[in-house]
């Protein structure tokens, strides 16, 4: 199970010893696309303005509207304008001067895979090439820009949300680094979107520049990967789908944070405190964070994938055929369910090289200790147990291991000290930030306390790809009524489909999902499988209990929800008021002791559980005038909930913990 | 419409006028009364029965003069000489006897191919080494009867159990020969085949109509499960101009001339087909028909479907033909749709009615430059434009333009079209400028008439050089495709791409030749040829990763939205995307023809289907 992966380089390392200002002012001369034709950004506007594609869209909307054709041109022409970078090379140099300094500030190192690059270099030379990075924090673009002018590597084109745009001068800025802007939502605009895509595509068909975007179309809060946005997938797509380019290589690239710079802010935001507006102010008030050791960063830049093998024997490109190319067309099913495929694989590609800190372990066992004291020396123990899990996984583990253990483990507490306390060589149960204060309300108290779960969640979260096959297989072992294999399998494939809106889970390989976890399971000797059962081992007890542990604020989570649903909603209750109503519902329960895990407040997990509730058909959304209302299948609900907790949860941890 | 009297005169001038107005009629609308005047009076217009045949023929024993086992003439090849300079044989073209320098270098650094390392031919297998003919001896006893000659040798069998694909000259050069004819019949006119395939389908006897051989389907291809006799229809000798017909401007032909014989024949009387496919010194009148040929000069003259008024087949059912020559019908499906491209299931094709012209009276090459394949192929558009609204916008007299072809030259980016003109020169020179404008606001540059005329003329010896590079471990092929306008680029690209990463991937040492060229031009797109050639030293079964490349460049093809073929045709090579390429119903629709045509598959090559 232990994977190649490549060394890593710190490029911070060189900042420290030379000149920032020689770094910035250095000869950039990245190479490029081997079938560029290189053109200035006025004559990109203009390709896409003069497009087939548009002037059809245009003539469409001009006859739909009733708007003279000039009309709807200036309007397209306006949300060019609106869009569309301008990369300019001395704000680039500008960015990276400035960066040097704050990144050496903030970062002990930035490590990145000098291999990849090698790879990236290549993957730009032979076909226009898609940067799909992870999304963490705010800094992933700039970084992302950062470290390819650190390796006179061709800056890429970024797509942006739109509400950077609003940062004054910080948003032209990035807009001469290379960002465009983008609107969140734009779904029924034909010509928004017929802009937007020719744009997008004639940069890549062209390979005028790498383009970047994030494929989870926003930053996780939670830091568990999010389902895959498909909109910008399909467009960067579409050109070799319809044989424009011979192939386009997708670079999926790993950004893993030791300490992400947001924490708590996520945390503030998933408990329901609005999230500030992007502004220009509010980011020089984030100065208080520079006085902070944020660890460091490791930058995976992953294997080139190539659209061309990814649709080999998927896709039949002769559907294009009897269609002129510009007409926009809906994708058809098979390019739908290849594109989301493809999403999945990519977005499993990130995890899979994404840079686990020891600090993660430890937030994981620390979120399943709650009933005593640690002293460090217990922890130190079951985090090396836990570290050999691991790498017994495969997780891409960084441990030191020339450090003692121990130290590795105190560094570790001592960077993340916000989130946890040691008294006297003690670690208290469960995590406790220094935001608990005993003076305050009971609900403040509490939520000040979510806060600091939260934010080891989201830690946590960082691991959770690599245990989560082999989870989902414990706790189906837990739910179903007995060890026979094909009971333990429907369990499994229950809530695989429960959580395929909480976790990254291929849709169409629940087989595969069941037979890797029953292989690692195996291999590392917790389950014995026959032909008819599933069994436990002696010694995999711990293992499991560990992994049963690591899903049961989700099995609990979705559990209130559902009861919320059949006990507590109203006919009322709309898609508005959902996730206040469940998390007053969730507060009471959580105060009455009846709820255990406070990570259950997250609105995140609320709001996947609502998804997977109306996927599943158990409520129904009527859309009325102004809202849109809930309708609760109450019977469906009730018997999701019934099967969520099978064994009472009290149970299960008595079990575990003796 | 009367005809006008003309008063007898014999002015040979005057008469040429006439046909020329004539045409005009052909290509015209009637927009005024003035194209109509010049119908000859009975006397010159009467046809001409049986126009010399005499001349060059291709002889029975075609091994004579042509190569067993490569292209063209025995006499005529590329060979490099004891200088390690390139030269061309024979007296036959205007590059024989001709030293190449340059030759040799391209050669080495286009394939990294080394004149020290050769890979001779194989000499022609004795007839010990060709399977026994398997002989139904009572089809052989009538067919005796009849008279027409007929052979069992084997080099005549060999000779013609294959066409030009790359796997059946390599074969051939290695001295290996599968499946063969078990006889060739000569027939000699409409009614020996007649005859014969009566005999056949009395006899059960399998026929494969042999024209000139030059398929590259494998469409000569025995198929090795076949248990009959297979029996060769070799239809050379059926090979005379029957009349012409100088009112309507046809003339009737049997199926077996071969086109440049064709051609000859025709000037001697000052008329033309215009037909000139690539392999017109070879190829034969009935081949095109069976396969939907097309020629070079398409532009003007039109491709076969086009130029053919009648067609006479020989079916296991009887004799499949129209009752008259009108120039168009509305009568159901054209039947000559089910002839047209039936690839030899379904009969033979002994006679043909062509539309004629006369011979141009001024030619003129000329080439162009492009800085690159991207402006060349925006050039092709806008002049075909050009040709549309000159059609349109003058009733004059035609001209005879068009384009011959188009070649990239990749690294470089460098590509050059070579041009020629037909027709009155006034009006050539004036088309002339105009072409020249136009590739001007696209970058193109003349580059004189020398280039053009040798980019035409290694037309017809271009084959000869896949001989030469076979001699060095050098094999190849050219395939093609016909493509809408707004994928010409595309497909060019990514074909291109295709095969040197498929060769990459199959252990090809060196970088291949992979080129290609727009060499046809219509409203809605042009066909495009590939060529694909690569150094096989270091692999241990070339054909065989030639064909994986092959295939994996055709399945590029379609993907992107590439015919099947433009005019080469499916044949055996290409079957296997027929269902996709023309639907299940249409399948059915092609199959129930042959089951209704020829239920005992006496035509039974496999072709096509």
């Amino acid at each position: 199970m232990l994977k190649k992966r490549d060394d890593f380089e710190d490029i911070l390392e060189e900042r420290r010893n030379c000149s920032d200002l020689r770094y910035a002012l250095k000869c950039y001369t990245p190479v490029v696309y081997k079938g560029l034709t290189p053109c200035k950004a006025g004559v990109l506007k203009n390709m896409v303005l003069q497009s087939d594609q548009l002037h059809y869209v245009i003539n469409q909307v001009s006859k739909e509207t009733g708007k003279a054709p000039e009309d709807v041109q200036e309007e397209a022409s306006a949300i060019l304008e609106e869009m569309a970078h301008r990369m300019q090379l001395s704000t680039v140099r500008f960015f990276a001067f400035t960066l040097c300094k704050v990144f050496k500030t903030l970062f002990r190192s930035i490590c990145v895979n000098e291999e990849g690059i090698q790879r990236l270099q290549q993957a730009i030379q032979e076909h226009p090439v898609v940067l799909l990075p992870s999304h963490r924090s705010y800094m992933d673009f700039l970084l992302m820009s950062y470290i390819l002018f650190t390796y006179d590597l061709a800056l890429p084109v970024i797509a942006a949300g739109m509400d950077f745009m609003g940062m004054k001068i910080v948003g032209e800025m990035l807009r001469m680094s290379g960002a465009f802007f983008i609107r969140r939502s734009f779904g029924g605009d034909k010509l928004y979107w017929a802009v937007f895509s020719e744009y997008v595509k004639t940069i890549l068909k062209n390979g005028l520049a790498p383009v970047e975007f994030f494929l989870e179309g926003t930053r996780s809060r939670t830091a568990k990967s999010l389902t895959p946005k498909l909109g910008l997938l399909n467009i960067v797509m579409d050109p070799f789908l319809k044989g424009e380019v011979f192939d386009i290589n997708v670079v999926p690239v790993s950004i893993s944070y030791e300490r992400i710079l947001e924490e708590t802010l996520y945390a503030r935001e998933l408990l329901g405190v609005p999230k500030p507006k992007e502004s220009t102010s509010g980011l020089f008030k984030a100065r208080r964070v520079l006085s902070e050791d944020y660890g460091s960063i490791h930058v995976y830049f992953g294997q080139p994938v190539s659209v061309r093998s990814l649709a080999e024997g998927r896709v039949n490109r002769c559907q294009f055929n009897l269609t002129p190319r510009h007409i926009p067309k809906r994708p058809s099913d098979d390019v739908h369910s290849f594109v989301n495929a493809a999403a999945y694989r990519l977005v499993r590609a990130q995890e899979e090289n994404m840079v686990l800190k020891p600090w993660v372990l430890l937030a994981s066992l620390l979120l399943q200790n709650h009933h005593q004291d640690l002293d460090q020396d217990r922890l130190t123990e079951e985090a090396l147990w836990l570290r050999d899990v691991c790498r017994q996984y495969g997780a891409f583990l960084h441990w030191p291991d020339h450090v003692p253990p121990s130290e590795v483990v105190s560094s570790s507490l001592d960077l993340h000290r916000g989130l946890v306390r040691i008294s006297e060589g003690r670690v208290p149960a469960g995590p406790s930030g220094p935001g608990v204060h005993p003076g305050a309300g009971p609900e403040e108290q509490l939520l000040n306390q979510a806060v600091v779960v939260l934010s080891c969640a989201s830690y946590r979260n960082q691991a959770l790809h690599v245990f989560l096959r082999p989870a989902l297989l414990a706790s189906a072992m837990h739910i179903a009524t007995s060890s026979n294999k094909q009971e333990v399998f429907n369990s499994f494939s229950f809530l695989r489909n429960m959580f395929s809106n909480e976790f990254i889970l291929c849709p169409g390989a629940t087989m595969q999902d069941f037979e890797e976890a029953c292989f690692l399971l195996v291999k590392t000797g917790v389950l014995q499988i026959t032909e008819q059962e599933v069994l436990s081992t002696h010694r995999g007890h711990r293992t499991l209990a560990f992994l049963t542990r690591m899903m049961d604020p989700f099995l609990q989570g979705y559990q209130v929800i559902c009861m919320f649903l059949c006990e507590e909603a109203s006919e009322a209750l709309t898609e508005k008021t959902f996730i206040p109503a469940v998390r007053g519902f969730m507060v009471k329960q959580l105060l009455s002791g009846r709820l255990r895990y406070t990570e259950v407040l997250s609105s995140d997990l609320q709001k996947n559980a609502l998804a997977a509730l109306l996927r599943l058909g158990a409520v129904l959304k009527t859309k009325g005038a102004d809202q849109t209302t809930l309708k609760v299948n109450r019977v469906m609900v009730n018997s999701l909930e019934d099967t969520l907790g099978k064994k009472p949860l009290q149970h299960l941890w008595f079990e575990f913990s003796s | 419409m009367a005809s006008n009297s003309s008063g007898g005169s014999s002015d040979r001038q005057r008469i040429a006028q006439q046909r020329l107005s004539i045409i005009a009629g052909h290509l015209q609308r009637p927009e005024d009364g003035e194209w109509a005047i010049g119908a000859e009076e009975c006397k010159a217009q009467g046809s001409k029965p049986n126009v010399s045949s005499k001349g060059r023929t291709v002889p029975r024993r075609r091994q004579e003069i042509m190569k067993w086992n490569g292209w063209g003439y025995v006499d005529s090849k590329f060979q490099f000489n004891k200088k390690g300079q390139a030269e061309f044989t024979g007296k036959r073209y205007r590059l024989s006897g001709m030293v190449m320098p340059a030759l040799k270098e391209w050669f080495e650094s286009t394939f990294g191919a080394s004149l020290q390392h050769k890979t001779p031919a194989s000499a022609i297998p004795n007839s010990s080494a060709v399977q026994p003919p398997i002989l139904n001896e009572a089809f052989v006893e009538d067919l005796k009867s009849t008279g027409i000659p007929f052979s069992q040798d084997a080099e005549d069998r060999v000779f013609r159990a294959h066409g030009h694909c790359l796997h059946e000259i390599f074969a051939l050069r290695e001295g290996k020969v599968g499946r063969v004819p078990d006889m060739v019949v000569w027939p000699s006119n409409h009614n020996d085949v007649v005859k014969i395939v009566e005999l056949a389908c009395k006899h059960n006897v399998c026929l494969i109509p042999y024209g000139g051989g030059t398929s590259v389907s494998s469409a000569l291809e025995c198929p090795p499960e076949e248990t009959r006799t297979i029996v060769s229809v070799d239809t050379s000798q059926m090979n005379r101009i029957l009349w012409i017909d100088e009112k309507n401007l046809t003339a009737h032909v049997e199926a077996g001339i071969v086109g440049q014989e064709l051609e000859r024949l025709l000037n001697e009387s000052g008329y033309c087909t215009g037909h000139e496919p690539d392999s017109m010194e070879f190829s034969s009148l009935g081949g095109w028909v069976a396969t939907r040929a097309s020629g070079m000069k398409k532009n003007i003259y039109g491709n076969i479907e086009d130029l053919v008024v009648h067609i006479r087949m020989v079916t296991p059912q009887g004799v499949i033909e129209k009752s008259c020559q009108g120039p168009r019908m509305s009568t159901g499906p054209d039947i000559h749709h089910f002839i047209l491209g039936s690839e030899g299931t379904l009969g033979v094709v002994t006679e043909v009615t062509m539309k004629i012209r006369p011979m141009p009276e001024y030619q003129k090459y000329g080439s162009v430059v492009f800085p690159n394949f991207e402006q060349g192929v925006a050039c092709l558009r806008e002049v075909l434009t050009l040709i549309t609204n000159v059609f349109a916008g003058h009733a004059l007299k035609p001209q005879k333009f068009y384009i011959t072809k188009f070649k990239g030259f990749d690294p470089n980016r460098l590509c050059v079209a070579t041009l020629l003109f037909e027709g009155d020169r006034e009006r050539v020179l004036q088309h002339e400028k105009q072409v020249y404008d136009i590739a001007a606001k696209f970058g193109g540059l003349a580059a004189g008439e020398d280039n053009g005329q040798r980019g035409y003329m290694l037309t017809f010896v271009i084959a000869y050089l896949r001989d030469l590079g076979m001699d060095y471990y050098v094999i190849g092929e050219s395939f093609e495709t016909s493509v809408p306008w707004d994928r010409v680029l595309d497909i060019c690209r990514n074909v291109k791409e295709r095969i040197i990463r498929e060769c990459k991937e199959r252990g090809v040492q060196f970088p291949p030749l992979s080129t290609c060229r727009v060499t046809q031009t219509y409203d809605a797109g042009a066909c495009v040829y590939f060529y694909f050639a690569f150094n096989y030293r270091g692999l241990s079964d070339p054909v065989h990763v030639y064909e994986q490349v092959e295939h994996a460049a055709r399945d590029e093809i379609l993907a992107n939205g590439g015919s099947l073929s433009h005019h080469h045709g499916v044949g055996k090579l290409r079957k296997e995307w027929m269902r996709e390429t023309v639907s299940r119903v249409g399948m059915g629709m092609l199959k129930s023809v042959k089951d209704y045509v020829d239920p005992g598959n006496i035509f039974g090559n496999r072709n096509l289907l």
